[in-house]
């Protein structure tokens, strides 16, 4: 890491330079967290009695767990990883963030994409494809918004003094073409009136939401594990091979994934994929390479804080990178398809290692940017506990929901038990989310009130003597 | 890699080359895709929609349906069995051939050389291909989904999770559309399902001067207050009209079988 971040006056200024965006993309993302999350309880408590919200046409099933579903990943984890990303790029160009009014404007945006989104499934627009319901206006607003956002990321990026890249840079950067790449392929192909034909419509689809819930969170997740875990534990990341040859594996194996075997397609498509599934095992051992390097020894004391939150989410990786390539393989995916289990690896990976993760990475940055404490800072570990908790209450039941369901031939009566029990991991994990954005609005707040406070006291001074003198 | 540069060379090629192969490839193969004809009858395949189904295809959309139906039917093979179609000059030879042969769950080949024994015995069979596979055992289907079923639909929503059953082929085996309205209506009418109700798509009211022919004529624990009826608005009727249209029952050059002949 470059040594030159240790010059604290240098750092303080840098991180106030990225306060304002990052506040607005942290609160927006702490709110809709547990909108998110709200929603996924809301949709889980219709495995309870299915009669519960029938009387309402908004919160049908289909929507409230699209809403759900898109809230985490479009609400929450986007913005919140372009906040880390901005940050990161700022210390690690040792510069202050460039053209700093542009990712507040584009959070805004986003923001304001992600409510017209929400607007449009509880309306009944939503587009109909997996993770691109949100209709094309809010698409629009998204894009436009994340380019934005990448611009000044970028110009940050050009800023940096040490001209070696470090291995955080080459994962974010990469996310940020990512993200553009195949969201604007997936709104082109299918957002448009005329989508393309028959079965191009899913294998289009399958391909987006492969990248997007697996590589592109799996790009930022890592990227900041690999900033935040040796910074915190004091120890190099060991080594820059390792990294280098996980970012390569992932992003060459990890995106051919996603077409089910099943999948009524030409049978090259779904060949591919479970031979990338496959493949998939070597960046998920390069990954426990580093993470056992850094992780075994390191001595953190943490109880709950934002290096136990960076653990658990790098380990959760690997775990949902294991579960992935295990449904790929035509073996398992006979008897697992259309199950639960699919579910499960993907709230695995949004809330377990996304989530997490993120959530590490905004704790320690918060403090940095406004330069004091955590207002609710014993929050912090009761949100971690509750969302360790939350996830296993919600991801095991759920894979074995599917493993029940997958073994009885799809009878809904054989899963309800075990739908039921999720929902309480569901609530754990609600309610520890109100800690983020207790934090984050609480020191927002605190810093608008001491600007007034500020510009009131420059006004009501009592003029210097020197000036009644003249 | 030593620059930015590096990386953006690392990501055009890598997602570059699944982008052709994902993205490209398939639009092109399948870009183009022309109506199929029906094995044996040579019709055209798949049918174009009515003008109530394909609304209904936007309420299916509209409330998320596809959280919880797949529209897709798996197979694992076929098997192929040899019924006598003639017993021919000498049945009594045949009869007892037949008595020492395996007749079902045979492969092509050894269906092909089943055939040719029988014929040389005097008699006339003919082979029966069945498609096997756990979907098509559970009677969701009668034979595979293939590309060529799709080619009509937009958006097309084929599902990730099997909360309920399939609907690949329910046009193929629940035909009957006062069935579908009453199971919207009150789901409960099916012991166990898991599915809510979609009330709203219904209208209850009171009785005019005559009941409306469009009545749900529900069971005793749903049926409304006395003087009251429960009638479809168009979005339940266009839904249902939709849920009947998804046929995958005819044989394909690409995923063939003997119909069941009709009694």
């Amino acid at each position: 890491m470059n040594p030159a971040e240790n010059n604290s006056v240098c750092s303080a200024k840098i991180d106030a330079s990225c306060r304002v965006p990052l506040l607005v993309l942290f609160n927006g993302a702490g709110l809709w967290l547990i909108l998110g999350l709200l929603f996924s309880l809301i949709a889980s408590l219709t495995f309870h009695k299915p009669e519960m919200f029938a009387a309402c046409p908004c919160l049908t099933y289909g929507h409230t767990i699209a809403i759900a579903n898109d809230l985490l990943v479009y609400g929450f984890a986007i913005p919140a990883a372009l906040g880390v990303m901005l940050w990161i790029f700022c210390r690690l160009s040792q510069a202050e963030l460039a053209l700093p009014i542009v990712p507040v404007a584009a959070a805004h945006l986003w923001h304001l994409g992600v409510l017209v989104g929400v607007g449009g499934i509880l309306s009944g627009n939503s587009t109909g494809y997996t993770w691109l319901e949100f209709p094309r206006a809010s698409a629009m607003l998204l894009g436009v918004s994340f380019v934005l956002v990448a611009v000044s990321a970028v110009a940050t990026f050009a800023q940096r003094k040490e001209r070696e890249l470090y291995p955080s840079h080459w994962f974010l950067l990469a996310s940020l073409l990512w993200f553009p790449w195949i969201y604007s392929t997936a709104n082109l192909f299918l957002g448009s009136t005329h989508p393309v034909r028959g079965v191009a419509q899913p294998i289009i689809n399958w391909w987006f939401s492969n990248n997007l819930i697996f590589v592109w969170l799996a790009l930022v997740g890592l990227g900041a594990a690999f900033y935040f875990l040796p910074k915190i534990s004091n120890r190099p990341l060991n080594s820059r091979f390792y990294a280098l040859f996980t970012f390569w594996t992932l992003i060459l194996f990890g995106t051919w994934l996603g077409i089910p075997a099943g999948a009524p397609v030409p049978a090259w498509l779904p060949t591919i994929s479970a031979f990338a599934s496959l493949l998939l095992i070597i960046p998920i051992l390069a990954v426990a390479v580093l993470l056992k390097n850094i992780l075994i020894g390191a001595n953190v004391k943490c109880f709950g804080g934002n290096f136990c939150y960076l653990r658990f989410g790098s380990v959760m990786f690997l775990v949902s990178a294991v579960m992935l390539a295990t449904i790929g393989c035509p073996k398992y995916s006979r008897v697992l398809e259309f199950t639960w289990v699919g579910q499960a690896q993907i709230q695995l990976q949004i809330l377990g290692f996304a989530m997490m993760i993120l959530l590490g990475a905004i704790y320690e940055i918060l403090p940095r940017i406004m330069g004091t404490e955590l207002p609710f800072k014993k929050l912090v570990p009761v949100q971690f506990f509750c969302s360790m908790l939350g996830v296993a209450l919600f991801v095991i039941p759920l894979a074995i929901a599917g493993a029940k369901q997958g073994h009885a031939g799809f009878d809904p009566a054989a899963a309800k038990f075990w739908l039921m029990i999720s929902s309480s991991g569901l609530l754990l994990l609600l309610l520890g989310s109100f800690a983020l954005l207790l934090n984050s609005l609480t020191m927002t707040l605190k810093w608008k009130v001491g600007l007034v406070k500020k510009v009131i006291a420059a006004v009501t001074a009592p003029l210097p003597n020197t000036e009644v003198k003249s | 890699m030593k620059n930015g540069f590096g990386v953006f060379y690392a990501v055009v090629i890598a997602l570059g080359l699944s982008w052709a192969g994902f993205v490209v490839a398939p639009a092109v193969q399948l870009g183009t895709a022309k109506r199929t004809t029906v094995l044996v009858t040579g019709d055209n395949w798949p049918l174009q929609r009515t003008g109530a189904a394909t609304l209904g295809e936007q309420v299916y959309r509209a409330n998320g349906c596809v959280a919880c139906h797949t529209m897709q039917i798996r197979q694992d093979g076929v098997a192929c069995e040899v019924t006598l179609a003639k017993p021919g000059k000498t049945p009594e030879v045949v009869s007892n051939l037949l008595a020492t042969l395996k007749l079902s769950g045979l492969t092509k080949e050894e269906a092909d050389a089943t055939i040719e024994k029988i014929s040389t015995a005097g008699g006339k069979a003919e082979t029966h291909v069945i498609p096997t596979g756990a979907d098509i055992t559970r009677g969701w289907g009668v034979r595979k989904s293939v590309a060529a079923d799709y080619l009509y639909d937009a958006p097309l929503q084929l599902g990730t999770l099997r909360v309920g059953p399939d609907l690949a082929n329910l046009g193929g085996r629940m035909a009957d559309a006062n069935w579908h309205l009453v199971h919207l209506y009150a789901p409960g009418v099916v012991k166990g399902s898991a599915m809510p109700s979609y009330k709203f798509l219904f209208e209850v009211r009171k009785v005019g001067s005559a009941p409306s022919s469009d009545a749900l004529n529900l069971p005793k624990e749903f049926a409304p207050a006395d003087g009251y009826e429960v009638v479809p608005k168009p979005e339940a009727k266009q839904l249902v009209a939709y849920l009947l249209s998804r046929h995958a029952d005819v044989p394909l050059y690409e995923a063939p079988f003997t119909p069941a002949t009709k009694p």
